[in-house]
């Protein structure tokens, strides 16, 4: 039996592809067209072909266990794309930019005159207690003043259709090659559907990341030595590291790969001897940089880098210390970044957010927590969070409890009802809920992915996206259907 | 290059070859026990003393029988050169190169090590042994072939070859530092029993019988089998071949002088005895000679391009 459309349920939610008609959104006509088409053996077929691929293609993710240390598991990929109007997107492509600019502006005033701070628009006490802002870091002015080079921020669609900003990830984020690897195994699966749409394509981002990290370099030469710094292949992203090293010509090193010269200068040992390296693309958070400047337990690590990179001598990307932004308390603030700094109105709405640490949205937390979802300011992952409508009475008060104890730590959100999008489940189409990663690069110029990275919970009624817990990924298609 | 990538494309290659060199010997053993009388035969101690193990050896196990020794060969993770061990470290090292090394060779290791992890609880009886070692071989054979076939001839497949042909060739000398002993003529002349078997065992152990046979017509003598596995051109197990092959390699690599001059050395070193009429104690002398050498060897390479320190910063 071919996929039953007339089945699907999309009440309580906005579905991506289908309106609550029943009928499939203009841009996922053909492509809904299409898929009835297709026999149930047509479909595990392109199914199976699309897990082949992926396992070929050695797309994993590493997962560490104690029987068996560390392995690779392919990272489970539905082959029903999720579709976004080019006309929509753009839109969301200049309320990324808008975003990403006032964030940069933001960490840069942190580090040096505060002034976010003296005109009384963001609480010091906010700041004095953010877990990752670097005194190390006062002063230093990085090239073009900007400190996340690469930041991916996680939209999610409520039941009003609109599109809201959930977090920046202004560390170390991942999920790009999925983004580029999805679209590989598309292309190799389902070449007919490419010929119906003007899908745009997602390949451009290995240039563009290698643009913005080469125009990072101090050195002025015509191949800046770039590096892509791993913890190694324990790390869950390892893939990805090797991977982004591969598709950007750049060298994939550890920490005992390199070395701080006494002119400042940072080193990577090879056969032919010591070599200057210009750019760092460091996939390890800030803590473990430096064992001389962070954590001295370090061994991932270089002794020196955070010297070295005060002193211009290489550029970190992203810089130390841009995990600032990362806190979900500061994020509350960045509507107000965005008119502070560029006097402009925020494009892409937050998700609302009461802010414990005042008193009044404290109280209104307190009286309902049984409606929100609490989260503490530096966790990411999920981790630490308690969704006030599933918990019980006594993990509501041990929140309570928490947050009386340490207002500053703690945010809290509505309940949003993620959107969905038809997912292929055995051989029929089920809504499943789902997010969406863009990656915005800022160096000399900004470029934001046509798209992103889109997760999905692919247990039923689940809206946890990660990996390690049950998540896939799909194809994600800005189409343009004013061309053809 | 990183130092670091090379040191482990190094010590993969060198993994991969002990494991399949470990095989052969456990087989080619079994082989010879079958065909000799009780009283002549050498029992399995040989074998402990070719990989140099002796001592751990019986830290571990009291009782030198044949179960103890190719267990200890075989599987005992003590023993960093068992194949199960080597084949262990080939894998961790080939999972940091993965961005060097093409996946069906990451995959064909992987699977290996799922092989002999699957295998061992019964692969070691006297019954299954011969068919586990020889599919062993066979997997790594695929490994190498899939190397050879596709990796890019660069200086990480230069660092592959060093570590395969060296660790073949102080394979080959452990195993003529061993195995010879007491095939060679006493002082008084006298030729040992069942020589001729015995020499063809030390041939196969190196899977050199075949080839031997197309050069060399005529009685097997131990001149010419020493002659054929340390010196011939030709054959690709003999000590000669594999010193040229690694000089070779060493030409394509930077800043190498210093260490083709020492593979150089060794190679005149191997030229340095008459053959035709070997005593144990001058080719013992030899073999010495040689292994001190390739230790030497490596320890300049490792110096060289695996462990750059701070000091190298003004020189380049």
């Amino acid at each position: 039996m071919p996929i039953k459309w007339k089945d699907y349920q999309t009440q309580d939610f906005y579905d991506e592809l289908i309106r609550p008609s029943g009928r499939a959104r203009k841009s996922a006509q053909k492509l809904c067209h299409y898929l009835s088409k297709l026999s149930d053996e047509d479909l595990q077929e392109r199914k199976t072909a699309s897990d082949l691929s992926i396992k070929s293609m050695g797309i994993t993710f590493t997962v560490y266990t104690e029987e068996e240390g560390s392995i690779d598991r392919a990272w489970p990929f539905d082959p029903v794309p999720r579709i976004i109007a080019k006309s929509e997107w753009d839109e969301i492509d200049k309320g990324l930019r808008q975003r990403v600019q006032a964030l940069n502006h933001f960490i840069n005033d942190l580090y040096h005159d505060q002034k976010i701070i003296k005109e009384g628009i963001l609480p010091e006490e906010l700041l004095k207690d953010s877990k990752n802002f670097r005194p190390q870091c006062i002063g230093v002015n990085p090239p073009y003043a900007v400190w996340a080079h690469i930041c991916g921020s996680d939209l999610v669609r409520d039941k009003d259709g609109k599109m809201y900003v959930l977090e920046d990830n202004l560390r170390v984020p991942s999920g790009v090659s999925y983004m580029l690897e999805n679209r590989h195994v598309m292309k190799r699966v389902f070449p007919e559907v490419f010929d119906d749409y003007n899908i745009l394509p997602v390949n451009e981002y290995p240039l563009q990341l290698y643009e913005t990290l080469a125009s990072l370099s101090p050195r002025k030469i015509a191949e800046p030595q770039i590096v892509v710094l791993t913890p190694g292949i324990y790390n869950s992203a390892y893939f990805e590291h090797s991977y982004l090293a591969q598709q950007i010509g750049a060298e994939l090193v550890e920490g005992i790969d390199m070395i701080v010269g006494e002119d400042d200068c940072v080193y990577m040992k090879t056969i032919e001897g010591l070599t200057r390296v210009d750019v760092i693309y460091r996939r390890i958070d800030d803590d473990f940089l430096d064992p001389e400047a962070f954590n001295p337990e370090s061994v991932l690590g270089v002794p020196g880098l955070m010297r070295a990179w005060k002193k211009g001598k290489v550029a970190l990307a992203n810089a130390p210390g841009a995990g600032v932004a990362d806190d979900k308390v500061i994020y509350a603030f960045v509507p107000k970044m965005i008119q502070y700094y560029l006097n402009e109105e925020a494009i892409l709405p937050n998700v609302p957010t009461y802010v414990c640490f005042y008193k009044e949205d404290r109280d209104y937390v307190l009286e309902n927590i049984d409606k929100l979802v609490i989260k503490p300011a530096n966790e990411s992952g999920g981790y630490g969070m308690l969704i006030g409508p599933q918990a019980n009475k006594t993990e509501r008060e041990k929140f309570k409890r928490l947050i009386r104890r340490d207002p500053r730590n703690y945010i809290a959100q509505p309940m949003l009802t993620l959107s969905t999008t038809p997912t292929l489940i055995g051989n029929n189409v089920e809504p499943r809920h789902l997010d969406l990663r863009p990656f915005i690069l800022s160096g000399n110029k900004t470029f934001v992915t046509t798209g992103g990275l889109t997760r999905v919970a692919l247990r039923k009624g689940s809206t946890v996206v990660n990996s390690s817990q049950g998540g896939g990924s799909k194809d994600t298609w800005i189409v343009d259907l004013e061309d053809k | 290059m990183l130092s670091r990538v090379a040191e482990r494309i190094y010590w993969m290659a060198r993994y991969l070859e002990r494991a399949e060199n470990t095989a052969r010997l456990i087989n080619v053993n079994s082989n010879l026990l079958l065909d000799l009388p009780k009283g002549v035969t050498p029992g399995w101690m040989p074998l402990i003393e070719i990989m140099g193990d002796k001592e751990v050896f019986h830290e571990l196990y009291n009782d030198a029988n044949e179960r103890n020794i190719i267990r200890f060969l075989a599987s005992e993770p003590k023993n960093s050169s068992s194949i199960s061990m080597s084949l262990y470290l080939a894998r961790e090292n080939a999972r940091t190169l993965r961005d060097i090394i093409p996946s069906e060779c990451w995959e064909a290791i992987n699977d290996l090590h799922d092989f002999v992890k699957q295998h061992l609880p019964n692969g070691l009886s006297r019954k299954n042994r011969f068919t586990f070692f020889q599919d062993i071989i066979g997997q790594i054979q695929k490994v190498t072939g899939i190397l050879e076939g596709t990796m890019l001839r660069d200086s990480g497949y230069h660092f592959l070859r060093i570590g395969t042909y060296l660790e073949r060739a102080d394979m080959t000398s452990r195993i003529l530092d061993v195995r010879s002993g007491n095939l060679l003529a006493n002082d008084a002349g006298d030729l040992p029993p069942f020589e001729h078997i015995q020499w063809i065992s030390v041939l196969s152990s190196l899977s050199a019988y075949h080839s031997f046979r197309q050069e060399i017509r005529g009685i097997i003598r131990s001149a010419s089998v020493l002659h054929f596995l340390l010196r011939s051109e030709l054959f690709p197990r003999s000590f000669a071949h594999c010193v040229n092959e690694v000089r070779n390699c060493l030409r394509d690599l930077p800043h190498s002088k210093k260490l083709q001059e020492i593979a150089g050395h060794l190679c005149e070193s191997l030229e340095s005895v008459e053959l035709t009429e070997v005593k144990d104690q001058s080719l013992y002398l030899l073999i010495d000679q040689l292994q001190i050498e390739l230790a030497q060897l490596h320890n300049a390479i490792a110096k060289d391009y695996f462990s750059i320190e701070r000091k190298n910063v003004a020189a380049h």
